[in-house]
């Protein structure tokens, strides 16, 4: 079964080329057929490889697959390779699974665009690279398909290139990125240095043996360095502060786009990567330290931004970079499996959500604004109801599926293992994120479904619920919002089913188990007693409901005055908070102003005056004015000639004579 | 009878005249006649040595020269014809077009 692993990769990777090479002359019927399928049979495959992986003992869930050898230069050898293990499994089914129902609501979405092939060969190279980033053996794979994935997001952000803010928008998304990226470099380079290799089964197995011997121990500063670098990367990729702006200007794109790139899946591989380093975290409690707070700073900021916007998908990036905090919280205070769940169950609502708001701005005609909607509940009731679903995911209520993942984080962050006072003030901070999280989103549903429409009377006879193609995948995706996060449901409350297990816990336990024994034997354990947690999980509850009736109050009944009221008597604090901390202008004042002057001088004066000026045209300005004098010698009278000659001639007669 | 010194200072002279001949006149039929006392003067030399060492080598160069001498004199007229064609006139400050 491992033989077929490549081919998961392969069918996007030929789709992308397909509808990119040919797809200008296909109809829309192929184009999105062929779009669809590859997605659709990578899918099909991971099944089957879900399956074989399943029935293999617990402790050996191990493919791998090597395709060639990419270079042998010094000491580095790379493998073009694949391992797929429960982690991989997971993210890959994700990937590929909600990657699909994406693909087929696009077909709806994007009917009308005239560049429709070129949407679905993007597309399908996005879900390549993806692929290739979760499925590599090693860490030189999962950097191509980290770039790949950055360059696919640049296009797809900037799709409708033909309006400036649109490239402008890629252009900062894959600059930010960069950024990013070089801080990963450095941490593979530092890597490859401590470890000698890249692939995992080399570098993980060879940590902890060095640990054991003693040479490496806990929080050595090389592997500290390793694991805060790599995480500069995850920062950028996975839109953490201080590299989150390009995230909310994504929102340019088409709204599928930003459901699958900036909600499910790129955005994602900065959680992936820290899951899949856990043995070298684990190993440098001050990284995780500084990965937990920055988490936990960015999952509360991003969610005060996100309680003013306007722009309905403005409204879910904030809630992105938000939500992506609370993963990293959990992969930071050693929850690795729990960082993943809520990666999992983010995907399913978050994708959701998107969706639904895509449906919404095609019923509004294109409109953005939520000022301008409102009562569109009647009008559109599947869209209403699957949005309702993942709201209430996302806002961690009980049955849905944010309620396990978070609160599993939340829980797991007031015992963190390594810094317990860090972790109670870190569960503080989530958890009151938790609440604004819930009031933001119930706000948004409230100005966008309930009360009366305030858009134009043109917009109010478009309103039209969806096509099938784009409310079967918001269906489903609503399903999994609810039914997704019965796959962690935590000893606590399984016990009162019939102990029921923790399914998601056991089958990820294998790929985090060397982490656990380090933590248990290093740090205080972090049990805690069974009523601490269930305190802890009723209040995360309470916060979310006090979240939602606030938002009930203010928008709902009150909705014509308050808020206006409100904003006028905050005025100050409502200014900063909805631009955003101006932390855009702060980035522009402090980085881009001095380094756009600085190439500008580079450009004017060490370009232009000296290289171009001295180290090209001098030489010839020099060859100029010796060749006017030179020339001087060539006046055409012959007898001048011949007496330059004599004399010569001369010289050289007495040289030989008198020598 | 005279020496070899004899022969080699009269070929000296002889030479310096068609030099100065050669780098102060200016009419190009006066150059022409210069370099042919100049070569003739060497051809003086030649004889002598090869009279005063008893060897052929010297007379035989000294029949070489003189085709030489003979070729490069018509080839140079005939140049100098297509000259005064364009210029009209044989006076060697006029042949400056390829100065500077």
């Amino acid at each position: 079964m491992d033989k077929y692993i490549f081919l998961i990769p392969l069918f996007p990777l030929i789709g992308f080329l397909i509808n990119g090479l040919l797809g200008k002359r296909f109809g829309k019927g192929i184009i999105s057929f062929i779009g669809c399928m590859t997605v659709g049979f990578s899918f099909i495959v991971s099944l089957f490889i879900w399956k074989y992986l399943l029935s293999l003992e617990p402790g050996h869930r191990i493919l791998t697959q090597t395709l060639w050898k990419w270079m042998s230069v010094g000491g580095l050898s790379v493998d073009v390779s694949f391992m797929i293990d429960p982690l991989s499994m997971l993210m890959i089914l994700v990937v590929t699974g909600v990657g699909f129902l994406i693909h087929v609501y696009s077909t709806g979405y994007m009917y009308e665009d005239e560049s429709y092939w070129r949407y679905f060969a993007y597309l399908n190279m996005f879900v390549f690279f993806m692929a290739m980033l979760v499925l590599g053996g090693n860490y030189l794979v999962m950097f191509v398909g980290w770039e790949g994935v950055g360059l696919a997001s640049y296009l797809l952000i900037g799709f409708w290139y033909q309006g400036i803010d649109n490239a402008v928008a890629g252009k900062k998304a894959f600059v930010v990125n960069r950024i990013g990226d070089f801080g990963f470099v450095l941490g593979l380079f530092l890597m490859f240095w401590t470890f000698g290799s890249l692939s995992y089964l080399d570098v993980f197995p060879k940590a902890l043996e060095l640990f054991e011997q003693g040479s490496l121990p806990i929080n050595s500063p090389v592997l500290v360095a390793i694991c805060l670098l790599l995480f500069v990367g995850a920062t950028g990729k996975s839109a953490q502060i201080p590299l989150y702006i390009w995230l909310p200007d994504a929102m340019a794109g088409p709204t599928p786009v930003s459901a699958l790139i900036h909600a499910a899946t790129m955005v994602t591989a900065g959680v992936y990567m820290v899951a899949r380093t856990n043995v070298l975290y684990t190993l440098a409690p001050s990284a995780l330290l500084v990965v937990a707070s920055i988490a936990a700073a960015t999952a509360f900021f991003a969610a005060t931004m996100g309680v003013l916007q306007n722009d309905i998908k403005k409204v879910l990036a904030y809630s992105t970079v938000s939500q992506l905090g609370y993963m990293f919280i959990g992969v930071g205070v050693t929850a690795y499996w729990a960082g993943i769940f809520h990666l999992m169950t983010h995907a399913f609502f978050k994708a959701c959500l998107f969706l639904c708001s895509g449906s919404v701005i095609h019923a509004m005609s294109g409109d953005q604004d939520m000022r301008h909607m409102g009562g569109l509940a009647k009008k559109m009731p599947i869209t209403y109801i699957t949005m309702l679903f993942a709201t209430l995911a996302i806002s961690g209520l009980p049955p849905f599926a944010g309620f396990f993942s978070k609160d599993e984080i939340l829980g797991k962050a007031f015992s963190f293992p390594y810094y317990p006072m860090a972790g109670k003030i870190i569960w503080f901070i989530g958890t009151a994120g938790a609440g604004i999280t819930a009031f933001y989103m119930f706000r948004l549903i409230f100005m966008t479904f309930h009360g009366e429409f305030r858009g134009t009377k043109e917009q109010e006879h478009h309103l039209h619920e969806s096509p099938a193609n784009m409310t079967v995948p918001l269906v489903i995706l609503a399903l999994l919002s609810l039914f997704g996060g019965w796959l962690g449901i935590p000893e606590l409350i399984g016990k009162f089913f019939g102990h029921v297990p923790n399914i998601l816990e056991g089958f990820l336990e294998p790929v985090f188990e060397h982490s656990s024994n380090i933590v248990s034997q290093f740090a205080h354990h972090g049990h805690v007693a069974e009523p601490v947690e269930w305190t802890l999980m009723t209040t995360s509850v309470v916060v979310a409901i006090i979240g939602i009736s606030l938002a009930y109050y203010i928008y709902m009944v009150h909705g014509k005055e308050l808020p206006q009221k409100l904003a006028q008597k905050y005025a100050f604090h409502y200014q900063v908070i909805y631009n955003k901390y101006y932390v855009d202008e702060i980035y522009e004042f402090l980085v881009v102003l001095p380094i756009y002057y600085f190439s500008v001088f580079l450009w004017k004066v060490a370009d232009a005056f000296f290289i171009d000026g001295i180290g090209v045209n001098g030489p010839a300005w020099v060859v100029k004015r010796t060749s006017s004098i030179v020339r001087l010698v060539q006046n055409g009278y012959v007898q001048t000639y011949g007496a330059f000659m004599l004399v010569g001639m001369v010289t050289i007669l007495c040289f030989f004579i008198y020598r | 009878m005279a020496g070899i010194n004899e022969y080699v200072i009269l070929s000296c002279i002889l030479f310096g005249l068609g030099s100065i001949g050669f780098l102060t006149r200016r009419n190009a039929l006066i150059l022409f006649m210069s370099v042919e006392l100049m070569l003739n003067s060497i051809n003086l030399m030649l004889v002598a040595f090869s009279a005063q060492r008893a060897d052929m080598g010297g007379q035989v160069m000294v029949l070489f020269i003189f085709a030489v001498a003979a070729a490069e004199v018509a080839v140079g007229l005939a140049i100098l014809i297509s000259l005064f064609k364009h210029i009209k006139s044989v006076d060697i400050n006029r042949f400056n077009l390829l100065k500077w």
